[in-house]
């Protein structure tokens, strides 16, 4: 093999002439454009981030319509992190770099917008968080680079365990994926539930791994707990066999079921004639929001894209929507004027005006709490309440505590 | 009691399922030696398919004719991937059959959300087998039933056609000898061809029967693929009984572990696959492998070092590389540097796969360790940088030498498969130990110390360190160390023989690949900033062997090239493409089917035969013959 040295050398030489010219041509600077970037995790997760794209799309048409932002037209980069963290801080570099954003966006996965956060931290670039529920990403990981516009693993803990509290049911169990997502779900919700209601009792959980549920007999080892209302985290098909499999096996007859995110469209729909009937939710009903806010938002998505909107598609519009209202308040694109814009900014959501908290840079955006019921075949949500975020948001005291000083 | 009567025979059911897709990957591996890594891909076509046709076909008729039928379609698409791609690869290095298949699996995901778009599907339920039996209050569902009766048929169904049929005997003496079989003068190509129908049938058919109880949906490949693979081995290479026995053992032990440690399923196939493994090097039901013959008088091009010409060659294209920060942006220099990561960890697997013979599934396990190694020093010791980088991959070395000690003692796909149980359970500690790891939200804040935090030098500082790890193992290769290793590849006897404690001589070489590969995983720490569990996960470890393969497994250092254009090409492809996944699939089956030898490989065998003999420099040097075993 005494060539393969030379051919190597061949082979290396081009491949690195190669590496060269990427990312070598920066695209042309216009001085009429903001550009902003924008990550996420569209091959891995499309069924939440195609939405999610015709959202924000939407967006930028409306911002670029009404005169852009101070006159400039926004632009949006967006890249696929492939639902991996290294994948998004290489993307995050290119955006950065290259691509000459001013600042970054999105992102769904928990822990994927923290190492985007630690590297707005590092890079001192201002980081709108889309959609990660971690509550590290605000609280014991949180830094003044970061905002976070959806509501928190906690406040929506809080939403339901207000609604749990209600219920006569002593006896809980609990299921959620074995990963932090649920882990601080579960966690939070039980420590909010037993403050108001000393007199629960929490008898089992389950813990299956995400994407791998194997549904029978988890179904099977909740109901040998004998609970008298069962919390619920899965999402996804997940969520889908254990609904299929609790159905069937009778598990939810007769129990109260408090259950995470299953409201929203992306987890809900799929269920079809199987959804369960009376579970607590949180989500988004779509088809019984009558605001004025929100219609405009509904029309414009439908005409546009023909289709109904899921959450993703609020967490979109809503992300570029509070980027450019925050870029056009600091009339600057300096990190330091962005987060000084940021911190207490008033802006208008489908879901009505919201605002983020300076303390903790958490959006005020909250969430609908229903029932699930089945109509004409489909799932839906029925008796929904918006509940605000600011109602739900971590204590200032919570937030001092944890989260460290800048 | 009659609770853990149900708990029981829900894990029966959970087993059926895995055992019809497990007894089909078994069955082609046992006769083409394909590690068909594409299985899962046709599981889930048969579920989407299966879908489909039942929203279409009404009535009971309708469903199980729906569900059959996108078996046979399925199996249909399996012979086409097996005439027009795989039979030109069977003469390959081994195990590179795994990348074509690999390449197919990522096309299969892109497509399958193209066609059936990205929500989840909820397929029909069977007509008729709705509900649940009333079994002393506990409730049994019927479709379960179904299921629980269907394993054991397919079971002996597949027992009568391997005992009672011709074509089953010449299956069951392919198994056991190919070679034998083809001298005999058995058609060989449709023997495969049948044979890798059947196995993609049975496990489009266990896909398809998902369809009442699962969300049809496009990770469903990737969620089986690694179990099913597992139980395989669980139950012993080619043995249909042992899948059999396996799936059963699996989801029994999952079914009744959740009610002691509701959280043991994540790592509970891997830990039982670990001890069956360490305590039957061969699986339950599984015969020793027999030493695999090569054919005889195939010329093999002996390893030799560098001529001075391709030295200074290499001195130029690193004088070429370490030029880069004179022209590229700053975006260039921080995915160089990832490549050059990239090239140290698939060199030091390809370091034990091609020197050393031993083709790890799990190598991530070393990369991950190492870059835990230096965010527990950088972040609960608060260690400088230089220090950290020294010391970090120390735990991937102290890993390699705990895990290496059991993987050294089996060989072949059992080493690969056990080496993957210990990276499993690695990443479970990183993703389990929220108290120390930080669970699946990692460990924020690695950062380079300023003195090389610029993209420019840190490039150069991973640049160097790549080039001398490449080195270094170079070096080794054709050290006297490294000899004894070849032997002990080529021939495990006459080594022995001869001297060589090849265990031993296995086992340190196991320890050097592991050390380099946490050394990659040390800088790559640095580079992101931040550790995941990710960095010793599953997908990470298939990069690697992609990496090698693409290379060429046969190469003393195709790795590198193979790291460079996997690398290179799958960054480019998530950044400026919708559809990564199906380009790069494509690619890769491209790829394979240009250079059957990999890269590298392919390029050296077309310069030693002379059809390139306008690259060959010097005088002609009369091609050598190995003795061949």
């Amino acid at each position: 093999m005494r060539r393969q040295g030379g051919l190597l050398g061949i082979v290396l030489a081009g491949l690195t002439a190669a590496a060269m010219t990427t990312g070598v041509t920066t695209a042309a600077f216009a001085q009429d454009e903001i550009k902003i970037g924008e990550i996420n995790s569209y091959s891995a997760l499309p069924s939440f981030t195609e939405p999610y794209r015709k959202g924000w799309q939407l967006a930028v048409e409306e911002v670029n319509a009404a005169g852009g932002i101070n006159g400039k037209k926004l632009v949006v980069v967006s890249k696929d992190d492939g639902g991996k963290p290294a994948d998004a801080v290489t993307a995050a570099n290119e955006l950065v770099s290259s691509e000459k954003v001013v600042m970054l966006t999105g992102t769904f996965f928990s822990h994927i917008g923290l190492a985007v956060s630690d590297f707005a931290k590092q890079k001192k670039v201002f980081f709108l968080a889309a959609e990660p529920l971690t509550d590290a990403i605000t609280m014991s990981k949180g830094n003044r680079y970061t905002f976070r516009l959806r509501p928190s693993n906690y406040m929506q803990a809080a939403m339901l365990a207000d609604e749990a509290a209600k219920l006569p049911a002593k006896r809980w169990a609990t299921v959620a994926p074995n990963y932090e997502y649920g882990q601080s779900a579960v966690a939070v919700f039980k420590e909010l539930l037993s403050k108001k209601r000393p007199d629960i009792q929490w008898v089992g959980e389950q813990w299956p791994p995400q994407g791998k549920i194997d549904a029978g007999p988890v179904v099977q080892a909740l109901a040998a707990t004998n609970p008298e209302a069962i919390l619920n985290v899965e999402f996804g098909p997940d969520l889908v066999k254990f609904v299929r499999e609790g159905n069937t096996r009778g598990l939810f007859k007769g129990k109260s079921v408090v259950s995470f995110l299953t409201g929203e469209p992306e987890y809900l729909d799929p269920l079809k004639d199987e959804t369960p009937n009376g579970w607590i939710v949180t989500g988004y009903p779509w088809y019984d929001i009558k605001t004025a806010d929100h219609d405009k938002f509904l029309k414009a998505y439908q005409a546009k894209f023909n289709d109904y909107p899921r959450l993703g598609s609020i967490v979109g519009y809503g992300t570029i929507k509070a980027a450019a209202a925050i870029l056009a308040k600091a009339n600057s694109t300096d990190t330091d004027k962005l987060i000084e814009a940021a911190e207490g900014i008033k802006l208008d959501s489908p879901f009505g005006e919201i605002t983020f908290r300076k303390s903790d840079h958490q959006a005020t955006l909250g969430a609908y709490v229903g029932k699930t019921a089945v109509k004409d075949g489909k799932g839906v949500m029925v008796d929904s309440v918006y509940r605000d975020g600011k109602d739900f948001l971590p204590s200032e005291a919570d937030v001092a505590k944890e989260r460290p000083k800048d | 009691m009659s609770f853990y009567v149900v708990q029981f025979l829900s894990g029966l059911a959970s087993a059926a399922a895995l055992f019809l897709v497990a007894s089909g990957l078994s069955i082609i591996f046992g006769v083409t030696r394909i590690v068909n890594f594409a299985h899962g891909a046709f599981y889930m076509l048969g579920a989407y398919v299966a879908f489909s046709l039942t929203e279409r076909l009404s009535g009971t008729l309708g469903f199980w004719g729906g569900i059959i039928a996108a078996a046979v379609i399925v199996a249909l698409i399996g012979v086409l991937v097996e005439m027009l791609l795989l039979r030109r690869i069977y003469r390959s290095p081994e195990l590179f059959q795994l990348l074509a298949t690999f390449g197919l699996t990522l096309m299969v995901e892109d497509l399958a959300v193209l066609i059936w778009g990205p929500d989840d599907l909820l397929g029909r339920r069977a007509p008729g087998l709705r509900g649940a039996f009333d079994f002393f209050g506990q409730a049994i569902p019927t479709y379960d039933v179904l299921l629980m009766v269907l394993g054991p048929v397919v079971l002996g169904a597949l027992w009568l056609l391997f005992h009672r049929t011709r074509w089953g005997v010449l299956v069951r003496a392919a198994t056991q000898d190919r070679d034998m079989v083809a001298a005999l003068g058995v058609n060989q190509k449709w023997l495969f061809t049948s044979v890798f129908a059947l196995g993609v049938f049975l496990a489009a058919l266990g896909g398809a029967l998902q369809i009442p109880r699962d969300a049809v949906n496009h990770t469903m490949d990737l969620r089986i693929i690694v179990d099913v693979f597992v139980v395989v081995v669980i139950g012993g290479l080619g043995s249909i009984t042992g899948a059999f026995v396996a799936a059963v053992l699996v989801s029994e032990l999952n079914a009744f572990g959740i009610l002691i440690f509701p959280k043991i399923s994540i790592i509970l196939v891997f830990l039982v696959m670990a001890v069956v493994l360490i305590v039957r090097p061969w699986g339950l039901f599984g015969k020793p492998e027999a030493a695999a013959r090569q054919t005889p008088g195939l010329a093999v091009q002996p390893w030799r070092p560098l001529s001075s010409q391709a030295r200074l060659a290499f001195v130029g294209v690193l004088i070429l590389a370490a030029a880069l920060p004179l022209l590229g942006s700053n975006y260039a220099l921080i995915v160089g540097a990832e490549i050059a990561i990239f090239v140290i960890f698939a060199v030091s697997l390809h370091f034990l796969m091609s020197v050393g013979g031993m083709a790890s599934f799990g190598h991530a396990a070393y990369f991950g360790l190492g870059a835990y190694g230096v965010a527990f020093l950088a972040k609960l010791a608060g260690l400088p940088m230089i220090a950290c980088l020294l010391l970090g991959p120390l735990l991937g070395l102290f890993g390699a030498i705990v895990f290496g000690w059991f993987a050294v003692q089996l060989s072949g796909v059992y080493f690969a498969m056990l080496t993957l149980a210990f990276a499993q359970i690695v990443w479970s500690i990183a993703f389990q130990w929220v108290d120390v790891t930080g669970g699946d939200n990692g460990i924020l804040g690695v950062w380079p110390a300023a003195l090389v935090a610029t993209p420019a030098r840190f490039y150069w500082l991973a640049l160097a360190i790549t080039a001398l790890s490449v080195v270094v193992l170079r070096v080794l290769v054709f050290s006297p160390f490294g000899y004894a290793l070849r032997a002990t590849r080529d021939s495990g006897l006459r080594s022995e023989a001869i001297g060589i404690n090849s265990k031993r001589i296995q086992w340190t070489a196991f320890v050097i690949a592991g050390t380099f590969a946490a050394l990659a995983g040390a800088l790559f720490a640095y580079l992101k900033g931040s550790v995941f569990p990710d960095n010793a996960g599953i997908a990470l470890s298939v990069d690697s062997l992609v990496m090698v393969l693409l290379g060429g497994v046969e190469t003393v250092s195709g790795a590198v090239v193979g790291a460079i254009v996997y690398k290179a090409l799958s960054i480019w492809l998530v950044s400026y493409t919708e559809l990564s996944k199906l380009v790069m699939g494509a690619v890769i089956v491209l790829l394979v089917v240009m250079f059957p030898k990999g890269i590298v490989g392919t390029f050296d065998s077309l310069i030693e035969s002379g059809r390139l003999s306008f690259l060959k420099r010097g005088s002609s040097r009369a091609t050598q013959t190995e003795g061949a075993e």
